[in-house]
């Protein structure tokens, strides 16, 4: 099957020349075919491959189909060939099949738009230029998915470009992540400088060769890759523009900014895992950057009254765990994790896109409330992706992926007891937020009379991703109950098996601490918000919380620090230079011609007498100097 | 009676002819004489082209004498018919109230 492989990235793209050349010609209906269509197709033919692919395995680890030859230089080649291992299969399964969903819920959500078609033509390229990401071969293929995706981010997050403020916030996100993309270019051209080819399977296979463990050379190449991770995934410190980027319809929210895109600096970090291995320094900062995003960002969304920003905090804040997971080397279990929040962030965000549309483009939850028996199936698969968000224990898939990390963090290789702390603290925040996002939303008193009801197309995505919400997390048991690894098993070929330190205290004890987080998170926000809201109200009139209260809510003040540290001195430098130094030097030479202009055109005065007079005088002079050499 | 000039004697009259031409070319303000000055420099060439043909035994310089009349009556008449139209529009031959075409 692996001559279809190429169908795959192909469907969206085609998809996507279609709407995009003839999207004003189509019919509404023809363009939600085409744009839903290719997107459907493309996880019909994943799902066909991929069984192909998981029926051959071990015996056949790797499918790669080369295209063509993308450029030759002197002795290096870049080539369009795709790689599908599990690794890869895995994201391309969720791309393809989240996306589908996402495409189908969309041709709903997005039928009163006007640029109707213009959405789903950048919808297509995203998910067309994510696969090349996730398939690609080699990192400068890589590279362009890379940069593909930003592109439709940008394109997506403006998709409303009317108002100014979401043009900011799309030119936010491009220009910081833009930051991490010129530090992965630096990295990338590192790679080949020492590697010699950009191949990813071939780096895995003489990294060991062509680096000493822990050098400064591959810690540098591992930290410049990681840069790029960074911003992509919205991590510390290159954060800011993923809560902005909510400013984007909700489907955008869901497909990019929570389950696809921002992941790509975890699939990049999984991917070039033989360079990270060779540096401990590089570990020990994704895991540190991890888990100190990770609270920030669930404290952050503790504060936020805008529902879409608590889900992106909150994605962050996830993101963080899967990168604490990477750090101390825990590979499997980030990859689990991605697949299960994938899931369930993007419900929670089609679900509150579903719940804005509609309140009728209400985003503050205090103005919600009451929607429990207003609108139950939204209700219900909301609660699914909620429980999984605060890792419920045993019922949901969140606690299976969660719990894994949580127990990594102490026990892995690169794990110590004040990583799983913060990441246990990050688990009890996070019930708290879902908790209070859950009250604040669909219990209490309405604030806001309902709409109509989102209808079917809209709400089957929603019930098909609940299920998954609640039962992916069956597909890997913990060690000491039902140990069952079918996903770290089957990840195994592809990444490395998660070194354990020495004496690893009982997996019981820790799995009970992560519940007893769980639900006292729960029941915090079940105490604040529901039995007692008055009690908020005092804790408001405090002074000293009130103004925590501010610093969390601005997201611990990183966009004012960034204004006052870059923006304004870029700006002021901009003011005062504004007339350029080297321009002078180009202003200067056009002013010149244009003056020796002026003085030959003086020599134009119409009178025939001077033109004669200087025929002769130029005749004389040349024969005289004929006549004297 | 036979008498033979020199060439140089030709030549050099060829040129005070050329000179005085474009003297007068340069000197005069009324077009009409600017055009005979103009006459006299060809014909000045015209000289010592034959001046030459005489002196190497050649036809050419006859031929090319040939050639400068031809050149001359055509240019005469088209001058003479430019003449004509700018004192139709400018009531006047003066040269230097023609300098329309500046800068």
């Amino acid at each position: 099957m692996d001559k279809y492989l190429w169908l795959i990235p192909a469907l969206p793209l085609g998809g996507f020349l279609i709407l995009a050349l003839a999207g004003k010609q189509l019919s509404r209906s023809s363009v939600a075919l085409v744009g839903a269509g290719s997107i459907c197709l493309s996880a019909l033919v994943t799902f066909v491959v991929g069984g192909a692919f998981l029926a051959g395995l071990p015996a056949n680890a790797v499918y790669t189909q080369t295209l063509w030859t993308w450029f030759e230089v002197d002795a290096f080649s870049a080539k369009i060939t795709l790689s599908l291992d599990v690794l890869s299969l895995v994201f391309v399964f969720v791309i393809t099949f989240i996306g589908a969903l996402i495409h189908i819920y969309s041709t709903a959500f997005m039928e009163a738009d006007r640029d109707y078609a213009r959405f789903f033509a950048s919808m297509n390229l995203f998910v067309f230029s994510m696969l090349v990401l996730v398939l690609a071969d080699n990192l400068l293929l890589m590279y362009l998915g890379w940069e593909g995706v930003g592109l439709c981010s940008y394109l997506l997050i403006g998709f409303w470009y009317e108002q100014p403020s979401n043009g900011n916030a799309a030119r936010k996100a491009f220009t910081v992540t833009r930051i991490g993309d010129a530090a992965m270019a630096i990295g990338l051209f590192m790679i080949f400088q020492q590697a010699g080819t950009l191949v990813i399977s071939d780096i895995g296979t003489i990294a060991d060769t062509i680096w000493q463990p822990n050098s400064t050379t591959v810690t540098v190449t591992a930290l410049l890759l990681l840069a790029g991770g960074l911003g992509k995934s919205a991590q510390l410190p290159l954060q800011t523009w993923l809560p902005d980027a909510m400013a984007g319809p909700s489907p955008v929210s869901a497909l990019i900014h929570a389950a696809t895109m921002v992941t790509a600096g975890v699939y990049l970090v999984a991917r070039m895992h033989a360079i990270f291995a060779l540096s401990e320094t590089a570990r020990l900062v994704i895991a540190v950057i991890g888990a100190a995003t990770l609270l920030l960002a669930g404290l952050t969304a503790l504060t936020q009254y805008d529902i879409k920003r608590v889900l992106a905090y909150s994605t962050i804040s996830q993101i963080g765990y899967m990168f604490l997971a990477l750090g101390v080397g825990a590979w499997t279990a980030a990859i689990f994790h991605f697949m299960v929040h994938a899931f369930f962030k993007a419900l929670l965000f089609l679900a509150a896109g579903a719940i804005i549309e509609s309140l009728h483009h209400e985003h503050n939850m205090f103005k919600m409330g009451g929607l429990k028996d207003k609108m139950p199936v939204v209700f219900w698969t909301f609660l699914a992706g909620a429980l999984s968000l605060a890792a419920v224990p045993l019922i949901s898939a969140g606690f299976y992926s969660k719990d894994q990390i949580l127990w990594y963090s102490w026990t892995a290789s690169g794990g110590s007891p004040i990583l799983w702390m913060v990441a246990l603290s990050g688990a009890l925040i996070t019930a708290a937020y879902t908790t209070r996002m859950m009250i604040l939303t669909f219990w209490g008193e309405a604030h806001t009379p309902v709409g109509h009801l989102p209808g079917r197309r809209m709400t089957l995505p929603l019930v098909v991703l609940a299920v998954f919400s609640i039962l992916a997390g069956f597909m890997e048991l913990p060690h000491n109950f039902g140990h069952f690894t079918l996903f770290s098993d089957l990840l195994h070929p592809v990444l490395p098996e998660t070194a354990m330190r020495a004496e690893i205290p009982s997996e019981w004890l820790f799995q009970l601490l992560a519940a007893l987080a769980t639900l006292g998170g729960v029941l915090l926000g079940y105490h604040y918000y529901y039995q007692q809201p008055a009690r908020i109200e005092s804790l408001r009139r405090n002074a000293a919380l009130a103004s925590l209260h501010r610093f969390w809510f601005s997201g611990w003040g990183f966009d004012a620090l960034y204004d006052r540290l870059l923006v304004r001195p870029f700006i002021f430098i901009s003011k005062i230079n504004k007339s350029d130094v080297t321009d002078r030097l180009y202003t200067g030479i056009a002013g010149a011609t244009g003056e020796m202009y002026k003085l030959l055109s003086r020599t134009q005065s119409g009178s025939l007498r001077w033109y004669i007079m200087g025929l002769v005088v130029g005749a004389i002079l040349i024969l005289g100097i004929q006549i004297m050499l | 009676m036979k008498t033979t000039v020199s060439t140089e004697v030709v030549v050099l009259l060829a040129g005070l002819l050329f000179a005085l031409g474009i003297v007068g070319v340069i000197i005069r303000k009324n077009i009409i004489f600017m055009l005979l000055s103009v006459e006299i420099m060809l014909n000045a060439s015209g000289l010592a082209f034959v001046a030459a043909g005489s002196r190497w035994g050649q036809p050419d310089g006859q031929v090319m004498f040939v050639f400068i009349l031809a050149m001359a009556a055509a240019e005469v008449s088209i001058g003479l018919a430019l003449i004509l139209q700018i004192y139709h529009q400018h009531k006047s031959l003066d040269i230097d109230n023609l300098k329309e075409m500046n800068g």
